[in-house]
């Protein structure tokens, strides 16, 4: 996107430097959203190497490629890269690219706290990774990093680790900061509450609950690090304290961070349905209602991923009704989605598509998940494959989903060209018939009783093991073509409109696509 | 029905086999032997097909719109876009059922939960990688390893077909009787997994967990470690055997004899003294079923994780230094107490192994008396 074309009136504002100190000392939204998609794309690639590391040694049973220790090293990792290498900086950058133009703003407020808050990531990710190459390798304790395992019992990288997670956290707490800023004091005249694009709500909610999540985990990362370098005792009964303390704070942080990774792609789904179904969004209030009592949930759910670690029965019956509760605004959102769709007229390019499965996927992952709150079935779910099959629909077919299906609804609007809808078309089909290779079957093996973070498995669960790890292969090689699709697109193609598609309302609609390197530098008439 | 797999996998015949062998493995949850994982397997059940029928409405209604209200078929869209009526119908409606499916949830939670009045108690203690089990009522306790050959995992042998759910010594419980299992661990987080019981409970370090089962049928059933525990996560596995109450008097009286005269002999070794080649074979057995797994077979440890025991000063010089590191363990590492899970001949054997082997020529012997004699100081 380095060749923008803008339109007259805004040309003598677009200073920038050439090369990559336009991209270094860059406080502009548009180029910023860019850096964090394309850091975000990579790491996918990145944390997807690693799952088919994973996947090549579980392909059959017997040890083959890796040693049990380098294995753990590979989920753990692929488990930090993903969660906050891929899906929190491409819904970052999202919110980069789209929320000003949204609310009709000419860029975020903090722009310089915004080139910080992008510039310490890729940092943070490379400590990460050379935490590999340590004497010993990197973080091996998952990327749960229970503690005893992740103090007493780790390995000399858990400094570097820690100190990573302390960078990237600072960064998604800035970004948070400048998207609250920026929704509260930035929209144009008229553009009042009710009247946001949902994307713009479920990403300020997101930004509440980042901000009130990261500080902890935050508190519990550097109580890893004193416990494991300064022999303080949080989490040593020998010394006072309780290893299972690690995981209330671990997933009172956790588990409002799977939401942080979910209400976003809400909001993406709620702009491209009805786009697509040329008809308003159902129940646009009542989505509102929804997202904000699916985050307040989320801070009353999280021992319900500690069943096991032995609370109180009432204490356990308090999560299990709270984590049920759940399923209700949930509900509510996919009942909107399907009510959107209804007597609608409807088109099916590459984001629809996505969309579409999307809302499928997404249910089939929190069906499993309201079978997951029912603790006495949740005492044989727990840790299994079961719960991996889980977690995987929920954010691969659901956040990495959504996100795939917002790059292919506004690439035209961010390059200015249409892309190819046929490779599209092919990379949509490939991905939905892999990713469900991959993960449907994860079920059965999960409740046929296979532990998950295991290098090796028994006998029975060969065969099944063999056609994920090929649904694997397939699901990685099909992100090939996205790539291809967006280099292809950035390159050249189909001029687009501002339109863009038939359906298409709202602000970033109205601007000339490619997008201007300044849009809004006087606010919009917002109708 | 002994699979060997091998790298021979095509494409094709690993399609076909994945239709045809599917039989091999369960593909839903085990019902098990107790009556708790029956009614666990039926809130399972219950909660699955409650999914499957709003997933069939939802889906249908769905489908049939993508089917109709497209635009190829010219249609023109609507442009309703609320309806409160329709809102509160879908937030009341499941509301109600999950209501209805708390209520079952709830009563087997509360009966899973109750631990009192149990015949026989085990405590149950993880520790990397492997499980010990006390019995409360009697002198019986027991560690209880991984079965299953190296050379099965690194695919030299063919695979049994218990591969890796299968150890030296299995729990075993009378049936018909309340078993209660008091978990606990000597290191890290392990979790305590038999499907056929339905019960999985972690084992904390520094605190007590409890659980339950009554078994009904005698059999063998099988499981495995369920919580991250560290390197050999995978290779700790749980097998346990229901007996008849008569059967099973009968084993814990053989055991305890058993363990009595290990005892005894113990005693006997002090005065005795073991041949380099006797300490060396018994050594080498011990370290590779005990030490390899950190300290790895060639001695060279893994750098950063676990020392070196080749060509290490501890192996090399300070016998007595060498001998404390293993009775004790050292605390803030990963390196356990093996006082009470190896004998004294094993643990006089598994020191000369360490002081002799991979180039550690240092002719000395540990005789038993020697770790006695270290036990003794330390005010064993």
């Amino acid at each position: 996107m380095s060749a923008v074309v803008t339109d007259h009136e805004h040309e003598h504002h677009d200073h920038k430097p050439a090369g990559i100190k336009r991209w270094l000392y860059t406080t502009n939204h548009k180029d910023i959203g860019t850096m964090y998609l394309v850091f975000a794309l990579i790491m996918f690639f990145i944390g997807g190497a690693m799952a088919m590391v994973i996947r090549a040694e579980l392909f059959q049973p017997g040890m083959q490629f890796v040693e049990p220790n380098f294995f753990n090293q590979m989920t753990t990792v692929h488990g930090l890269i993903m969660v906050f290498g891929a899906v929190m900086p491409a819904f970052t950058g999202l919110a980069n690219w789209m929320i000003p133009m949204m609310i009709g703003a000419p860029d975020m407020a903090l722009p310089r706290m915004n080139n910080w808050s992008f510039w310490i990531l890729p940092f943070a990710f490379l400590i990460l990774l050379m935490s590999l190459f340590m004497p010993g390798g990197g973080p091996s304790f998952g990327w749960t990093f229970y503690a005893p395992l992740s103090t007493t019992y780790s390995g000399d990288s858990t400094a570097l680790f820690v100190f990573s997670v302390h960078i990237m956290g600072i960064s998604s707490i800035m970004g948070a900061i400048n998207v609250i800023v920026t929704i509260f004091n930035l929209r144009a005249p008229g553009m009042t509450w009710m009247k946001m694009p949902l994307f713009v709500w479920t990403w300020l909610i997101t930004a509440f609950l980042l901000i009130m999540v990261m500080p902890v985990l935050a508190g519990v990362v550097t109580m890893v690090l004193t416990d494991k370098y300064f022999g303080t005792s949080f989490f040593d009964a020998a010394g006072g304290g309780d290893p299972v303390l690690f995981q209330h704070i671990f997933w009172f942080f956790g588990h409002p961070e799977v939401y942080i990774m979910i209400l976003p792609a809400f909001g993406i789904v709620s702009s491209i349905v009805p786009t697509f179904a040329r008809k308003p969004l159902f129940g646009y209030a009542s989505m509102v209602y929804a997202t904000s009592s699916i985050a307040l949930l989320s801070f009353l759910v999280w021992a319900h991923h500690m069943f096991t670690t032995g609370m109180p029965v009432a204490g356990a019956l308090f999560f299990m009704y709270c984590t049920m509760l759940i399923a209700v605004p949930t509900g509510v959102k996919v009942f909107n989605w399907v009510a959107t769709m209804w007597r609608g007229a409807m088109t099916f390019e590459v984001p629809m598509m996505f969309a579409l499965a999307f809302i499928v996927l997404f249910t089939i992952g929190g069906f499993s998940g309201l079978m997951l709150a029912i603790t006495p079935a949740d005492f044989q779910y727990h840790d299994t494959y079961f719960v991996v099959a889980h977690f995987h629909y929920v954010l691969v077919t659901g956040a990495v989903f959504s996100i795939i299906a917002a790059a292919y609804y506004w690439l035209p609007k961010w390059t200015g060209h249409m892309y190819d809808e046929k490779l599209g078309q092919w990379h949509f089909w490939c991905s939905l018939i892999s990713v469900n290779m991959l993960f449907f079957p994860m079920h059965f093996v999960g409740l046929a009783g296979m532990p998950r973070r295991i290098p090796d498995y028994a006998l029975q669960f060969a065969d099944f093991n063999a056609f994920i790890s090929i649904g694997g292969f397939l699901f990685g090689a099909s992100q090939l073509i996205f790539v291809w699709v967006l280099v292809k697109c950035a390159r050249g193609g189909k001029k687009a409109t501002a339109q863009v598609w038939e359906g298409a309302e709202g602000l970033e609609w109205e601007v000339p696509s490619p997008a201007p390197y300044h849009t809004f530098e006087t606010p919009p008439v917002i109708k | 029905m002994t699979k060997t797999r091998s790298l021979r996998w095509s494409l094709p015949t690993l399609l076909l086999a994945a239709t045809v062998d599917a039989t091999d493995m369960p593909l839903n949850m085990t019902k098990g032997v107790t009556e708790i994982s029956q009614q666990v397997y039926d809130l399972h059940m219950t909660i699955f097909w409650i999914c499957c029928v709003i997933g069939a409405v939802v889906f249908g209604i769905m489908f049939w719109s993508i089917v109709r209200h497209r635009k190829a078929r010219g249609v023109q869209p609507a442009q309703f876009h609320e309806s409160t009526k329709v809102e509160i119908l879908w937030t009341a409606i499941p509301v109600l059922i999950l209501i209805v499916m708390a209520i079952p949830a709830t009563k087997t939670l509360i009966a899973m939960e109750d631990t009192t009045e149990a015949d026989v108690t085990v405590l149950v203690t993880g520790s990397q990688w492997k499980w010990h089990y006390k019995y409360l009522d009697n002198d019986v306790e027991f560690y209880s390893l991984l079965a299953t050959p190296k050379e099965q995992i690194i695919n030299r042998f063919a695979k049994g077909d218990n591969y890796l759910l299968e150890v030296d010594r299995p729990l075993v419980i009378p049936t018909g009787k309340k078993v209660r299992f008091l978990m606990t661990s000597d290191d890290v987080i392990h979790s305590w997994w038999v499907p056929a019981f339905a019960v999985k409970k972690d084992a904390n370090p520094g605190f007590i967990n409890e659980a339950w089962a009554r078994v009904d049928e005698p059999g063998v059933y099988r499981g495995q470690c369920a919580e991250l525990c560290g390197k050999d996560h995978g290779f700790m596995p749980i097998v346990v055997i229901a007996k008849s109450p008569a059967d099973y008097e009968q084993w814990v009286n053989g055991e305890a004899e058993r363990i009595a005269k290990a005892k005894a002999e113990e005693q006997e070794l002090l005065a005795m003294n073991m041949s380099m080649e006797e300490l060396m074979s018994v050594g080498e057995r011990t370290y590779t079923a005990y030490c390899a797994a950190c300290h790895q077979p060639n001695g060279e440890g893994l750098p950063g994780i676990f020392p070196a025991l080749k060509g290490s000063a501890l192996a090399l010089e300070n016998i007595p230094g060498h001998i404390d590191i293993v009775l004790n363990g050292k605390t803030g590492t990963a390196m356990q107490a093996y006082a009470k899970q190896l004998s004294l001949k094993e643990i006089a054997a598994v020191i000369t192994y360490e002081r002799n082997a991979w180039g550690n020529n240092t002719g000395e012997l540990v005789q038993a008396a020697d770790v006695h004699a270290v036990m003794q100081g330390k005010g064993e």
